[in-house]
Parts: C-alpha cells; structure tokens; sequence
C-alpha cells in the first residue's frame, strides 16, 4: 500500500511538474505550423447546433493561419453566461440575448453576427405514407397543442389527399432539454398559431402540452425513428444523416416547401434587414416565394470593444476568413450558408469592432 | 469412589422418538432442498448482474470498433469527413485529471475514512458520516457550477486544475465512506496488540491498520476513480475541453467523457462511432488503471480477508 | 517506514525493556508528538467533508434564493415548470427523484447480494477477481454511454417485451401501478437503468465485507451443522450487516444524483402518475437538461433552487437510512 501511494504520488508529481514547466506537446504530426508559444489562441463556447461548421471552418483556419481556436459546445445558455463573465474570447447561441442578459455583460456591449443558417424540419416515421407529407403551420402547432390526435385526422387529410394515412394515435416528440432548434420552433409556431402564442409562447425551453421528452437534436431524431406513428422536430441535418421522412411546410407565400440548403438560404435572401440592424431577428415564416418558414440564424457572440488587441485582432480575421470561404464547407455539412450579400455587409460590420483597446 | 455407572443399555426408540427423527430427516432435507436452491439463485443473480456490462460492451465494440485504429491513439480531433481523427488528446487529459483527482482526493478520503473509523463514536464523526453520504448524493452538475463559481469564474479562464479539483470533491465522499468500511473490518485485536507493544497510534494506523484493510481501501478507491473517470458534467465548466494537446494545469484540456459527448450528440454517424470507441478506451483505461493497482498491492496482507 | 524518531525509540524501549526515565505508561501512550500531528491531520481531512458541503449548501441556496422566495413553498408542490412565463414548480420532478431512487435499490440490493455472495462464498478463488473486475467495470461506463445504451437497446425491449410481459401475462396492469400507454420512455425503464449504474457499488462494498468475516464464524455455524444457505444466512451476512448497509447508502447516493442515463430514458415530463409506465422527471435531471441553455436570472436561480432541494431530499433520505441502521444495527451483530 505504501508502495502503491508511493507510485501515485510520484506519478502525480511528474504530470504536476511537466505541467508546470509549460511544456506543450506540437502538433506537427497533424501537418499545421506551429503555433504562438502561448498554445491556444483563442478560446470559444455555446451553441451545439454549429458545432460541426465551427469545427471544420476552425481546422481549416489552422492550416490556412496557424491561429489555434478551441471551441466548446456547452450549449448557447453557456456560452452566453461564460460571454458576460469574460472566461472565453467569444461565444455562440442559437437564440439571441435577450437585453436583459446583454445588460450583464461585464466587458461592455455584445455584438451578435449571424454565421449560418439552421432549419427545423418536421420528421415523422409513418411507414405506410410514402410521399413526403404536406403540413401547415397552423396544423404543426394544433397537433403540439394536443388537438389534432390521429394521423388520419381530416386537417391532415385534406393536406395530402391519396397518402395512406393509418388512424392511429400521433406520438408528439418533443425535446427535454433547453436549445436553440425548440426556439426556432416555437418561434414559427407562436407566429403561425395565436392560440400557441398565448399559452405556450416562444423560447428555448417551454412548457410543452403534450409529448415526450427526448434529450437533443439526436434524442429526437432517435425516439422518431424508433417508434412507429411518431411526429417530431430537429435539424435539417439530423433528419438527413438519420434518414427520416420530414414533411414539406407550407410558407407565407402559400407554397409547400421542402426543406433544404437551398430553401434556407432563400429563407435569408427574403428577410428585410434594415441598415443599422443589430441583427438579433427572427427569420421564421419569411416572406419569399422559395423561403422556407421555419429557419434561423445561428450566432457568434463578440465584444464590441475587445478587451485583447492580440486576440481581438485574430477574432476578425478569423471571422473575415469564414465569411469569405465558409460556404463549402457548410454547404457540405448540411448547413446553410449565408446568401453572398449578406456574408459581405457583415464582413463590412467587422470594422466596428473596436481592437486596440488597454489590455 | 463410586464405580462409573454402566451405560444404558440402548432402548427401542419410543413412537415419540421416532417421530422426532422421522421430522428432523425430513427438515434435514428441506434445509437441504433449500440451500440448493439458494446456490441457484445466487448464481442466476451473478449472471444477471455480468450481462448488463457485457451487453453493453458488446454494443460498445460493435459500434466502435471500426473507429479504434492507430489514428485514434496518436492524433487530434478532426472536423467530419476529414479523416484520420482520433483522440490522443482526450486520453492524455483524462489521465491528467485523474492524476489531480487522486492527488488531492486519496489523501483527503483516506485520511477523513480513518477518523471516521478510529474516532468512530465522536460527534464529528457522526457528522462527517453522514455528510459524506449527502455528497455522495450530490448530482455532478451541482458539483460543476459549483466549482465553476470558485475555480473558474474568479480567474476568467478554464483549467485543467479546475476539473481535477472538481473531480477531487467528486471522489473525497465516496472514497471516506469505503475506507471506513473497511478499516472497520481490521479485527480490534490487530490494533490493541500494536498499541500494546508501544507503537504509536499513527504507526498503528499505517503500518497496522491500513496494511491489513489494503485491499478493500483499494476496491474503494478503484471504485471511486472508475466513476469520475466517466463524469462530463464537473468537467464542462471547468475543464472545459480542448481541440488541442494541452498539459498545462491553467489551460483548459480535453477529457474522453467530453469528446463522448461532444460526439454523440451530433448527427454523424463519423462521429458517434468515435464516440462508441471512447467509451470503449475509457472503459479499458480504468480497466488498466484497476490491474496496476491490485498488482501493485498484491502480497499485503489481503484486507483481513477470513483469519 | 517510521513515523518519527520519537516513535522509534519509544519501540525500541518498550521491545528492549530498557528505561530511559519515563514511566510505562508515557511510553505506551505514545510519542504525543507523533500521535498528536497523526490525529490533527486526519481531524483536519475529517473536516473537509462538512467544510465542502457547507461551501455547496449555502452556494446552491444563496443562488437559489430569489426563486424560492418567489414561489414559497408552492416552488415544492406545484407540476408547472413554464420557462416562458417565469412559473416554476418542482413537484413532479421530486416525486420522480424519490420514486426512481426507491424502485433501483428494489432491483439493485438483491442482486448486488447476490452477486457478492457468490464471489466470497460459492466461486472457487481463480474466479473471484476476473468477476468482480468485470462488476465493478459497471462504475466506469460513462453515464452517456447507459444512456444512449438505453435509448438503443433498453427502451425497445422495454417496451415490445418487458412491459407487455408485466402488464398482461403477469396481469399486473389490473393495479394502477403498470397501466397507461407503453411508450418504452418509463419511469420503469429509467429505475432499471438506475439499478445498473448503482449496482457495482453495493455489490464492492458487499464483496468486500463478505470477504472479511473471519473463516472461524464459518466453520462454527458449519460445525453446528448447518447448511451451507443456513451458515450464509445466520453466521455470516449478520456480521456483515452494517457494511452491507453502508454500501446501500452509497448506492442510494447515486442513484438520487444521476443525471445523464435517466434524462435519457425517463421521458422528461412533469407529470405525477401512480403508474410506473408513465413518463416523469428527476430533479438532477431537471438541472442537467436546462442548465446548459438557461440564460433568464429566474430561470436559472429556479434550477439552483431545484438544486437545493435535492441537497435537502438527499439529507432527509440519508437521516432515514441511518436510522433504520440504528435499529437493525441494535440487533444481533458480530462487527467489531
């Protein structure tokens, strides 16, 4: 025994004092250039539904600029406590802050810049419809209320007329846990249903009228494909790498849609932003021809003075690079990527971060 | 002196007699019955508690064995559809971690199990007792916030130390609670005959008690260092993660139960079969980490195991 | 190894009979250096345990504290968790603690005795570390892991199997306790998973204690001629008892402060049903599940409170626990 704390103890003492001594392994087997001696250049946490871009855009970024940036996905909640206390260089959220969490910020204000764009798509797994099922809004928001119960249910039927609709019970899905994706949802659905704006209203987290609750985008995905006569809602490239049937939406311009990198695109081209907007706005239920209704932006979270000349400096390039070169990349990972014009105002809105502030 | 009587000559059994014989061979038979049936049941209840893990352990590899290759041993974290990911990084942090944890919760668990034990009536002790169990109670992620409001939030930055004192309160509880145990098992005539021959009664605790009771304080502990080894939620806020090798004690660093569930919430199957193999590394670390140590402490005298 | 000089002399005096000017006694007591440091250091790491709940009590209340004030004692009662409208009410998800908590240490204690059992006192030796490595393993898969492991594998057999088998072949479903529709996402499916996660720990401190009971208890209770059952049974699980017990209570630690595998399984609604095949909420997953998106002052401070009042179920819990030990430990015992 004494042997063995013996063992312990020296085993910890070297890892302490290896630790100590700043020794950073390189990472030259991956092929990048060797970084600052400092190691990690910047440091990044929020939204899980981006994470896959970030990642890609942030390796990318690597071998392009040797910078070095680790970003966490501790969900957009976190990252926006972890902003407003200043352990990170900046953040990212599905959902916008609100002003009252904008007010806390302790480095001063925060600006939101939109990086891609996410999309809910209704799944279901009802075997016997074959052809994709055609909702509304309105349809969506009763059949989360509760009201409308069976598949076969007229409402629905008159939707798609000739799917083979069975008559049984509809199996709500809905997730547990707070995110970004139930926002968008209930943000489309508080615009489509007055009855759902009151007694339920919008937010990552809601009090839900009926379902069972799944933890995460893969949570749902995984209890709709497992149980037979189930509806849910995720994002687009959950229902796309699961397979899953999801359902063409009827948008503002009274066209069913099918969700897609393209329809979510359209979704921002269609969304009137002002000049000077902060762009903390709600694309759901775009008026466009093409839009799909039920898309988002997701969100990086900056200071707008930047407490580190150094690393404010890093943050713009890195976020001038995506802006210009992420769309690939995106586009691969089933995301949509920001229509050209818009990715060129805010590359232009990067000026008004403030770098060379007093460290 | 009286002669020794002579023995009774052997009677015919009376009808009473034979009664009782008769009931006392087919009781016999039943308690027989009964402890064979009991064998059975034991046995039935050995195996239901083997086939959950080996369930999932064939789940695990089946998932992710086609993720565990060289790569996954030597090379970082890559985006999706990059290839040649791995996470040497995670492992390496994981190690750290529980290095830290054990550096700071062994001493402490240890040393808080033998009072409980040697004090054992005391106030304090009856405190100490039954505060550890409440912690034992804790939900990690009570432990996480809290930690990050001392650790993290004061400094403005995530560090490796952080999530190894995280996981070090973490395991204090758990491994006071075993140490008690066990060092109450240590027979009270192994501690008299030391005191009796003048040891003091810190070399009786070391030398005596703690050599006699190794084996189960090193069950305990095994126990308590496979739990933190799996828990993300202290390490979220703390450690915080990272993309990149990091050993420095005030960078942040990465961690298997991270990456795990990094990976397993996303939508590719790329990378929830990385996650499956994690689980699996994860598992065979502790695995190692339980070997080496029974190994390292076979041959003393086993923790009072029969007389 | 010494503990200090002193010490080693005060040995060496007592085994060489030699005097060197102090009595029998000071020199039994011991080197009070020696011993005193001993003590204060172990005193000290005594403390900590209480110090770090103490730090982690008034935390969680200090940040809970707006939300309780708000909602009073309702915040304990009431089933509306409203993150929109800032209505807050833990009830269900404390009924769901207390309930999946009870139903896992149902599951789990028999089968960690039973498992622990057959290692001290039926498997020859070769078979005792290979088997017991192989439970305690159970502690190190991450919670993540059971959970995904549950939503792919235990759910669907939940749900097409098990509970078809309790409700209509067993003909429980005629008790309120396994009725409504089986959607595999259980309070039922969430106490198995329970059970798993919290079974190594019952069964290494059961193993372990086993172990120790002196073979002399044995072949006594043998010799009297008992049956193997019978000498298990009388002479040696009663020796055993408050360690067995003990690691009950830590079983019961666990399974009160699981987050991960349950949020995974139990459905997440906040509901309180008499039946087990109905979705619920625990506590510690209530936090887990919204902490990580919650950005509203009362929305957060609700979930701390959550938080507090699991710290408070917890100490109730145990203080009932300890007590039954109180009266089982009153009765016939062997432990020294």
């Amino acid at each position: 025994m004494i042997h063995a704390t013996r063992s312990l103890v020296v085993a910890a003492a070297i890892v302490l004092a290896s630790g100590c001594s700043g020794e950073m392994k390189g990472s030259a087997s991956d092929g990048s250039k060797s970084a600052s001696s400092s190691g990690v250049d910047l440091t990044g946490a929020g939204a899980t539904f981006p994470n896959p871009v970030y990642t890609a855009w942030i390796h990318a970024y690597d071998s392009v600029a040797g910078v070095k940036i680790n970003y966490q996905s501790i969900g957009s909640g976190g990252g926006i406590r972890q902003m407003q206390e200043q352990t990170v260089d900046f953040g990212a959220t599905d959902g916008p802050m609100t002003p009252d969490e904008m007010s806390k910020a302790k480095g001063g204000p925060i600006m939101h810049f939109p990086t891609v764009l996410g999309a809910d798509v209704i799944i279901y797994n009802v075997p016997s419809v074959t052809q994709p099922l055609k909702l509304t809004g309105p349809v969506i928001a009763d059949v989360y209320l509760g009201k409308i119960t069976k598949w076969n249910d007229t409402r629905i039927a008159t939707l798609n007329a000739g799917a083979n609709l069975p008559a049984s019970d509809i199996i709500v899905v809905r997730r547990s846990d707070g995110s970004g994706t139930t926002f968008i949802f209930t943000d489309y659905l508080s615009t489509v249903s007055p009855e759902w704006e009151k007694t339920v209203g919008r937010g990552k987290d809601v009090k839900w009228p009926v379902g069972i609750g799944a933890k995460g985008n893969e949570g749902v995905a995984g209890q709709v494909k497992q149980t037979p006569g189930s509806i849910g809602y995720t994002e687009l490239a959950y229902a796309r790498q699961n397979k899953l049937q999801y359902a063409h939406v009827r948008n503002a311009a009274g066209r069913f849609i099918e969700p897609s990198i393209a329809s979510t695109s359209a979704a921002a081209a269609a969304a009137k932003l002002p000049p000077d907007t902060d762009y903390r706005v709600s694309i759901v239920n775009a008026v466009g021809p093409d839009a799909y209704p039920i898309a988002s932006f997701t969100w990086l979270l900056v200071y707008q003075n930047q407490p580190d000349a150094v690393k404010g400096r890093k943050l713009k390039e890195f976020m001038r690079w995506f802006y210009a070169n992420g769309e690939k990349a995106a586009t691969a990972l089933d995301y949509g990527p920001l229509p050209g014009n818009l990715s060129q105002r805010l590359i232009a809105r990067l000026d008004s971060i403030q770098v060379g502030g007093t460290k | 002196m009286t002669a020794p009587a002579r023995p009774e000559q052997p009677q015919r059994p009376t009808l009473r007699q034979r009664a009782v014989a008769e009931r006392t061979v087919r009781t016999l038979v039943r308690r027989r019955v009964v402890s064979a049936l009991m064998t059975v049941v034991v046995a039935l209840a050995a195996i239901a508690t083997t086939l959950p893990l080996l369930f999932i352990l064939y789940h695990l590899a089946s998932e992710g064995a086609s993720a565990i290759s060289v790569d996954f041993f030597t090379k970082l974290p890559k985006p999706v559809g990059v290839g040649g990911a791995g996470m040497a990084n995670a492992i390496v942090g994981t190690l750290t971690l529980l290095a830290i944890a054990c550096a700071i919760g062994l001493p402490v668990g240890i040393g808080a199990g033998l009072y409980l034990a040697d004090f054992k009536g005391s106030r304090l002790a009856t405190l100490v007792r039954f505060l550890a169990d409440v912690l034992n109670g804790l939900p990690s992620i009570v432990l996480g916030i809290f930690a990050w409001e001392f650790l993290v939030r004061p400094v403005k930055h995530f560090s490796a130390l952080a999530g190894g004192i995280a996981l070090a309160a973490m395991m204090i509880p758990m491994v006071t609670r075993t140490t008690e145990e066990m060092v109450r098992l240590v027979p009270n005539a192994l501690r008299e005959a030391a005191l009796a021959l003048g040891y003091s009664r810190a070399r009786t605790a070391i030398t005596v008690v703690l050599r006699t009771a190794t084996a189960g304080i090193v069950t305990g502990v095994l126990v308590a260092v496979a739990r933190i080894a799996g828990e993300t939620a202290p390490l979220m806020f703390t450690a915080f993660g990272n993309t990149f090798w990091s050993l420095r004690l005030t960078e942040p660093i990465a961690a298997l139960p991270l990456q795990i569930f990094e990976y397993a919430k996303s939508p590719y199957d790329e990378w929830h079969q990385l996650a499956w193999a994690a689980a699996m590394v994860l598992i065979v670390v502790v695995l190692v980490i339980s070997i080496a140590a029974r190994f390292v402490t076979r041959g003393r005298v086993g923790g009072g195991h029969g007389d | 190894m010494s503990a200090d000089g002193s010490a080693a002399a005060t040995t060496a005096a007592a085994s060489s009979d030699r005097t060197d000017g102090r009595s029998l006694g000071e020199r039994i007591v011991g080197s009070s250096v020696g011993d005193r440091a001993y003590v204060a250091i172990i005193t000290g790491f005594a403390v900590c345990v209480p110090l770090l709940l103490a730090f982690i009590f008034i935390e969680v209340l200090l940040a809970g504290w707006p939300a309780l004030q708000t909602f009073g004692f309702g915040f304990l009662t009431s089933a509306t968790w409203d993150p929109v409208h800032r209505q807050f009410g833990a009830g269900p998800a404390i009924f769901g603690t207390i309930v999946t908590s009870i139903i896992a240490l149902i599951i789990a204690t028999p089968l960690a005795l039973g498992v622990a059992v057959f290692l001290s006192e039926y498997a020859p030796a070769w078979m005792r570390q290979p088997v017991g490595f192989l439970v305690d393993l159970l502690a190190a898969i991450p919670s993540v892991v059971y959970g995904l492991w549950g939503i792919f594998v235990l759910i669907p057999v939940m749900r097409e199997h098990v509970m078809p088998f309790l409700r209509d072949t067993l003909g429980l479903g005629a008790t309120p306790f396994f009725t409504g529709p089986m959607y595999g996402n259980s309070v039922l499916a969430a106490s198995v998973i329970l059970a798993i996660m919290v079974l190594p720990y019952i069964s290494a401190v059961s193993r372990e204690v086993l172990l120790a009971v002196p073979r002399s208890q044995r072949e006594a209770a043998l010799a009297l001629g008992a049956t193997r059952w019978e000498m298990i049974q009388k002479a040696v699980l009663p020796y055993a008892r408050s360690g067995i017990i003990g690691g009950v209570i830590l079983g019961l630690g666990r399974a009160l402060g699981e987050t991960m595998a349950v949020t995974m399984l139990i459905g997440n609604s906040h509901e309180v049903s008499a039946s087990l095949f109905a979705p619920g909420y625990t506590m510690a997953s209530l936090i887990a599940n919204e902490f990580a998106e919650a950005s509203d002052d009362l929305h957060l401070s609700a979930l701390m409170a959550v938080g507090f009042v699991l710290l408070v179920v917890t100490l109730i819990v145990n203080a009932i626990a300890r007590w039954l030990v109180w009266r089982v430990a009153r009765g016939p015992k062997g432990a020294p």
